[in-house]
């Protein structure tokens, strides 16, 4: 052989070098394992949520500022306030509706307050905390169409979001529809503006964002299903998901809940 | 191995399959003739038409895949799958027309002096003299060039166009199972893939052979 | 379509930021891809048993999967086996397991075209095995590497922007933030970001092929794009 035992060695360093840098991500792994995660959030006197970048009125991303603003974010903080006691002490982490139950999961996440619905298929993977808003799946068209509900939808391009509820139940609503599916809502509207679809679908609450921002769109068809919103924790945590329901509840009580909910949710609601 | 995932859904998967297979065998048509094209621009003796080819390969050739697949679908607004194939065209050809230009121009000087010298013209020689002798030097790159198309085919899951990688998606978002599904999705790109680049080594060899 | 809209100082610079990601996961993963795919490109060229073949095996499935999904399973499978990473390092380890596969090939092709004589020239003459690989194979394959390990590098600074798929806060992700605003942004934001990304490859290739003619090919050295032809 033209090589000694040296020069593979010599070879073998720089590869276990790299694989060691690598994955020293992984570290992080087991972060969630032992403890609560309701135990590791006082420990840390952090709460990471996830939330939505992309959804005007729940989770928007300025790139002006580089924050999140919406009605999510803001209880998300409200529920800092009452859990640690201060708002300041939470981060944001982006989720999409694909991605949220991976990331919760895997403990990057320690709670997903991103226009959630509460299901009977996701309490399988996830904890649900009470309903925090109540909102029901309808359709955005550009005004002036000839869709002016689910039974006019045969033969149609219905746009939605992976992973989301609106993308299942629109095949058993409309099943003479074509769904295409996209990445995030950003990708779904902007698909919708450039008459990719002829409708998109998703909860009512997050189309009233799409046309706050283009109001050149409406919605049509009332709701036909109910998507009420829930705080998702992962699996096993009861002392979590009965702490975050005590916060929720003294938002309520104390009028907290409402004065978020009017500065986000104006007319429909 | 969760193969219920695999047999549930089954429809999806092969649904997914054809669609890749369809955009790919459509983009490496209409690249390798997109390609050949610019190429010719290339080394064509006009200068303006050699400047047109070479900003293209230049341009396409460092922009990601992807703004380009964005570009056509919601800029030009066509549909998911013949946006992706076109992106795929546009940006494979770029590629191509590099192999080929090498190609064409390790064909030595003095053929198409005699080429032409004997009476034919510019796009004859070009044709009958040049081209033929250039396929064999470009021909292994060109193989390269069609297995990664096929893998860079599944950009298209990100507008929507329903191959492999969409579907593979859609089934680990619906059912939760991610591990497993993506599995999947890999085998199902490796029996395109592996053997595409077994062929291509083979012809290498034999190609190396014959030099 | 409203540029004047779209090139505002706050959302340049929120593409900037993006941008700055993107180089900042591009440049460690060329850096960590570089040193794996020489180790195993080494190896390979060595054929050192069982490694080799392992290594083979390794490499031949990952250069025949879309980068996508390598992406993608890093992020969301690997997990469901304990490996969880954030987006940055995840972004990172993913590129590098698909470009060290690619740029080991470019190593393994290199060493491969130096001349067998030279290497028994080389060991008659009383070199050592590491002796004849340091000073007589590595200066040479380098050289003919510099072209097509650039075009790889240029590969993988495009990559990065599929890692739009696990929302990695880098250029292609921000421009859909800002054009997910105002759909007169679309066209002058991604057309902004095509010049972003081709200013930095494009001058990468320039400098390549710079030194690729005036260090790398003196006169009557065979041409670069012969050995390489796949990357050329």
């Amino acid at each position: 052989m033209f090589v000694k035992n040296k020069w593979v060695k010599l070879a073998i360093v720089p590869l276990m070098a790299a694989l060691v840098l690598s994955g020293c991500g992984g570290k992080d792994e087991g972060k969630s394992g032992d403890e609560g995660v309701l135990a590791q959030i006082k420990d840390k006197d952090k709460i990471v949520f996830g939330v939505k970048n992309d959804t005007r009125l729940f989770g928007l991303k300025d790139p002006g500022t580089g924050e999140v603003e919406g009605f999510d974010i803001d209880i998300a903080k409200a529920l800092a306030n009452e859990i640690l006691g201060d708002e300041t002490k939470v981060a944001f982490e982006e989720v999409t509706s694909k991605t949220r139950i991976q990331l919760l999961n895997t403990g990057k996440i320690d709670a997903i307050v991103a226009t959630m619905t509460i299901s009977e298929e996701r309490k399988k993977e996830v904890d649900f905390t009470d309903v925090y808003f109540d909102a029901g799946q309808s359709l955005l068209v550009k005004k002036g169409s000839d869709i002016t509900g689910i039974d006019t939808l045969k033969g149609k391009k219905v746009l939605a979001v992976k992973g989301s509820t609106s993308a299942v139940n629109i095949r058993e609503k409309a099943p003479d529809a074509k769904v295409l599916e996209f990445e995030n809502y950003t990708e779904a509207f902007a698909a919708l503006k450039s008459k990719q679809g002829d409708a998109l679908t998703t909860d009512d609450s997050i189309l009233y964002g799409m046309v706050d921002e283009d109001p050149s769109y409406e919605l049509v068809g009332g709701t036909f299903t109910e998507e009420p919103y829930g705080i998702a924790v992962k699996k096993g945590n009861e002392d979590f998901v009965k702490e975050l329901n005590k916060a929720l509840k003294a938002l309520k009580d104390s009028g907290k809940y409402d004065e978020i909910k009017d500065k986000w949710i104006k007319a429909n609601n | 191995m969760d193969f219920s995932i695999l047999t549930n859904n089954i429809d999806m998967f092969l649904e997914g399959l054809k669609n890749t297979i369809i955009a790919s065998l459509i983009a490496l048509i209409c690249s390798l003739v997109l390609g050949i094209l610019i190429a010719i621009f290339r080394i064509a003796p006009f200068k303006p038409i050699n400047w047109l080819g070479t900003a293209y390969v230049e341009f396409i050739r460092n922009i990601p895949l992807l703004v380009i697949a964005f570009f056509i679908f919601l800029v030009f607004r066509i549909p998911g799958l013949a946006a992706g194939t076109m992106a795929l065209t546009i940006y494979t050809a770029a590629f191509i027309a590099e192999a080929i230009r090498a190609g064409i121009q390790s064909v030595p000087k003095g053929q198409m002096e005699a080429a032409r010298s004997s009476g034919l013209t510019y796009p004859q020689a070009m044709w009958n003299i040049i081209l033929p002798q250039a396929i064999k030097i470009v021909i292994p790159p060109l193989g390269n060039q069609f297995i990664n198309l096929v893998k860079n085919s599944s950009i298209i899951a990100v507008i929507a166009g329903g191959e492999l990688m969409y579907q593979g998606d859609l089934i680990s978002a619906r059912t939760f199972v991610v591990f497993d599904t993506y599995i999947f999705v890999a085998m199902f790109y490796l029996v395109l893939t592996i053997p595409l680049s077994l062929g291509v080594g083979q012809l290498e060899k034999r190609l190396a052979k014959n030099n | 379509m409203d540029f004047a809209g779209a090139y505002t100082w706050v959302n340049i610079k929120f593409l900037l930021e993006g941008f700055g990601v993107t180089l900042q996961v591009a440049f460690f993963a060329i850096i960590l891809s570089f040193f794996i795919a020489g180790a195993v490109g080494t190896v390979r060229y060595a054929k050192v048993p069982i490694l080799s073949q392992v290594f083979a095996v390794l490499v031949e499935t990952i250069r025949n999967l879309p980068l996508l999904l390598i992406i993608l399973f890093t992020f969301f499978a690997l997990p469901e086996i304990g490996i969880s990473m954030e987006k940055i390092p995840a972004a990172i380890v993913a590129l590098t397991i698909f470009e060290a596969a690619m740029i080991s090939e470019i190593i393994r092709s290199g060493l491969n075209s130096i001349d067998k004589g030279q290497i028994e020239a080389g060991r008659s003459s009383g070199l050592s095995n590491f002796q004849t690989l340091r000073y007589i194979v590595l200066p040479q394959a380098l050289r003919r590497m510099v072209p097509p390990l650039v075009s790889q590098f240029i590969s993988l600074l495009k990559d990065t922007s599929l890692c739009v798929i696990i929302s990695l806060p880098e250029l292609t992700h921000h421009a859909q933030v800002i054009y997910g605003q105002n759909s007169g942004y679309l066209a002058p934001i991604l057309l902004f970001i095509a010049f972003m990304y081709f200013a930095v490859n494009y001058t990468l290739s320039v400098i390549s092929r710079r030194l690729e003619v005036k260090k790398f090919n003196p006169p009557g050295s065979d041409s670069v794009s012969r050995i390489f032809p796949l990357y050329s």
